[in-house]
């Protein structure tokens, strides 16, 4: 019993701080991949890490307005929850520290808690651009919601279909990859639900043209706009995690294969494999829905950021749907 | 300016400036917003005030040129020829052909490399920072030009009371014919990046409306007015140095112009085209002969110093048309020099521009009418914490009692 505890606990350790090196690695892959985008050399790989470590040293200041008690809370919680949201998704093809005890509906959920934090932050730092960026986030938070819910319930309804117990965790979905279970049909309705989740994925870490409520040019920093020092270090870190968290997302729902058992090795070789299979594909993840989304973009309005979520992509969502749908009746018949 | 609603219907204010990242330079709006919306518009100039005409008044017209140079960042010929202009005219100084054409090329240059500018800071409001890059990348080709052409890039230093400072030699007219071809080589490109993008498209069109009558009766000028149907272009109706040689005509957006921002986009881009047209046309058809009126610095000193009278020297700037008033009475310095920036006929353009849109559009409609301010800025009031604002009739009586102060 105390054994399996300690396992959990090293367990928890472990993804906390590879989720934040791997996240600031992504954060840093995707400023030199923009840059060279738009033909700048951009600064080095271990740029966001240095940035954080200066947050780390400087003052923190909250402002003479602001909640002191919630303005501080916020960038915790918020830090918290994406750690916590790692825990209950498989990382490099092994199945999450906390399997069986949490599922898809409760990823969905945890997801929106940074985003509440920053909400309840950008609310708590009693400066009008914040207050704006915060009800940016909210607004934006409802719009990604309905879509995000199309995605995964549609990938979990595949899997009950084809007569799979337990459909909606990730130990399930980590065993049977939905690709196998379609035929022709559906695999266009699963690639339009990868499509939008992949759009998705930029409103979620609130990059452009998603990043309504930071808006540099119009709201100074939105939400941050009064955060300083370790709060805005730990909203930093926030971030990065979350890359992760949204980018393991979609591997575990879309590309849940272990290059190691494919390869027919096992032991320590297979996890090395493994994890750089898993690194390669998270990469890939974040530079097509993170780097090449905001390279490409001009940032959209707050109500552009609705229609584009409830309209086109709820639509098209439905549309991969039913084609799932349709796909599952062809093969019964 | 506000539209005379009661404060309380406006659930709350946002500030913005006089220092924020939608601001290139420094201006104090203040916004009612209802949600997103905005409702009511001020906005308060004058947080940039160096008193350069007072520094002037100090100079005698050759020092004031230099002086001239630094009014403006961007705008690096338009002031030191809009002033040069005002003392040839009153010392009657005749400026060689060749020195007209050469201030042509240098003005065009100034106007491609400065709507360029502006093109890279719209994309950046807009939050397409890939845009930006390559806007301020491919600027660089004409900037690289006029430092060939003048020895600087900025503050250029050519315009003389009677000409310019440097030729243009044989040498140099392959390099201008390189930089001409880059850019008409690259116009079709900026084009479709920028006018056929559905981001922008979606941001800019019908976005900070200002309909023709609007813009005629807040006097506009330059691309804002243009981009509302206005046909005027000072180069068109007032022809100046090489421009009656040439055939220039206003730009106005192809097709009927709806007067929003995407038509303030598509006017620039078009005089970018127009102005290497003018470049070739100045290059081709160069005269030979003297860049100066007079090389001797001594005799320009006296002409000017004996010169009396009065004069308006006007440019079309690449954001409207600059003007500069001065006086001389027969004094080393002039009596009296008022500088008319081109930004300082479009600020009261953004009122009607802004009521009603979100508080999103404020950046790229404010970016919008390219404004100037540290050139539009005249006055400051330091004294004290209260600030008043002047009416027209006050503005009116200020402006008679110094009439009469001047010619007394």
């Amino acid at each position: 019993m105390i054994q399996e505890f300690l396992v959990t606990i090293a367990g928890i350790i472990t993804v906390a701080v590879s989720g934040i090196i791997i996240g600031l690695f992504l954060m840093g892959f995707d400023r030199i991949v923009a840059a060279r985008m738009q033909a700048r050399i951009g600064p080095p790989l271990t740029q966001p890490f240095t940035d954080v470590r200066k947050l780390f040293c400087k003052e923190n200041v909250v402002p003479e307005n602001a909640i002191a008690w919630m303005f501080n809370f916020a960038p915790v919680v918020a830090l918290a929850s994406v750690f916590t949201i790692l825990l209950y998704l498989p990382i490099a093809g092994l199945p999450p520290v906390l399997a069986g005890q949490g599922d898809l509906i409760l990823v969905m959920y945890l997801l929106t808690i940074p985003a509440l934090a920053l909400v309840a932050g950008g609310f708590a730092s009693g400066s009008p651009y914040a207050t704006i960026g915060a009800q940016r986030e909210m607004v934006t938070m409802i719009a990604y919601e309905f879509p995000l819910a199309i995605v995964i319930i549609a990938v979990a309804w595949k899997l009950a279909l084809s007569g799979i117990a337990m459909p909606f965790t990730l130990a399930s979905i980590q065993a049977n990859p939905v690709w196998g279970l379609v035929g022709p049909v559906g695999v266009i309705g699963l690639l339009i639900l990868l499509m939008v989740l992949l759009i998705v994925t930029p409103a979620e870490l609130s990059r452009i043209p998603f990043d309504t409520p930071e808006a540099e040019t119009e709201l100074a920093g939105g939400i941050l706009v009064e955060y300083s020092g370790r709060n805005l270090a730990l909203f930093s870190l926030t971030q990065g995690v979350k890359t992760v968290a949204m980018a393991s997302l979609v591997v575990a729902l879309f590309f849940p294969y272990s290059l190691a058992a494919a390869a027919g090795i096992s032991g320590v070789p297979a996890l090395v494999l493994n994890l750089i299979f898993y690194i390669l594909l998270v990469t890939l993840v974040a530079f097509i829905s993170v780097s090449v989304v905001r390279v490409s973009m001009a940032r959209f309005r707050i109500n552009q950021v609705v229609s584009v979520y409830w309209i086109y992509l709820a639509v098209a969502g439905l549309f991969g749907l039913l084609l799932v749908m349709a796909d599952h009746l062809l093969g019964v018949v | 300016m506000t539209d005379g609603k009661p404060k309380k219907t406006v659930p709350y204010t946002v500030p913005i400036g006089p220092v924020h990242p939608a601001l290139k330079e420094p201006v104090m709006f203040t916004f009612g917003m209802e949600g997103e919306v905005v409702k009511t518009v001020d906005f308060a100039p004058g947080q940039t005030h160096r008193g350069i005409e007072w520094m002037g008044m100090r100079r005698n017209p050759v020092q004031i040129v230099h002086l001239t140079d630094r009014i403006c960042g961007i705008c690096g010929i338009v002031h030191s020829l809009s002033f040069a202009r005002a003392v040839e005219k009153i010392a009657g100084i005749e400026v060689p052909e060749r020195a007209d054409y050469i201030r042509t090329i240098l003005h065009e240059l100034e106007r491609i490399q400065s709507h360029l500018l502006w093109a890279g800071v719209a994309a950046h409001e807009l939050g397409f920072d890939s845009l930006f890059y390559l806007a301020w990348r491919v600027r660089e080709q004409s900037m690289d030009l006029i430092e060939n052409l003048t020895g600087n890039r900025v503050n250029y230093g050519i315009v003389q009371v009677g000409g310019v400072r440097r030729d243009i030699s044989d040498d140099q007219r392959p390099l201008i014919e390189k930089g001409l071809a880059y850019y008409r080589g690259l116009l079709d490109q900026m084009a479709t990046v920028f006018l056929e993008d559905s981001t922008i498209r979606m941001r800019c069109r019908e976005h900070g409306l200002l309909s023709a009558d609007q813009a005629r009766l807040l006097c506009t000028i330059g691309p804002t007015a243009r981009a509302s149907g206005l046909n005027m272009d000072v180069r068109q109706d007032y022809p100046y140095c090489a421009y009656g040689d040439l055939d220039v005509k206003a730009i106005i957006p192809p097709g009927g112009a709806h007067g929003d921002v995407y038509d303030r986009i598509v006017v620039r881009l078009l005089e970018v085209g127009q102005s290497i047209e003018i470049i070739q046309q100045c290059v081709d058809n160069l005269p030979a002969g003297e860049i100066l009126w007079e090389q001797k610095m001594a005799k320009l000193l006296a002409t000017c110093r004996k010169a009396e009278g009065e004069a308006i020297g006007r440019v079309e700037a690449p954001r409207g048309e600059c003007m500069h008033y001065v006086r001389m009475d027969g004094n080393e310095a002039p009596a009296s020099w008022k500088i008319k920036a081109s930004s300082y006929s479009n600020l009261m353009s953004w009122v009607p521009m802004l009521e009603g849109e979100q508080l999103a559009d404020i950046p790229i409609i404010v970016a919008s009418i390219d404004p100037c301010l540290s050139c539009t800025d005249r006055v400051s009031v330091v004294r004290g914490n209260h600030q008043n604002v002047l009416t027209k009739d006050d503005l009116t009586r200020l402006s008679r009692e110094k009439t009469r102060r001047l010619m007394a």
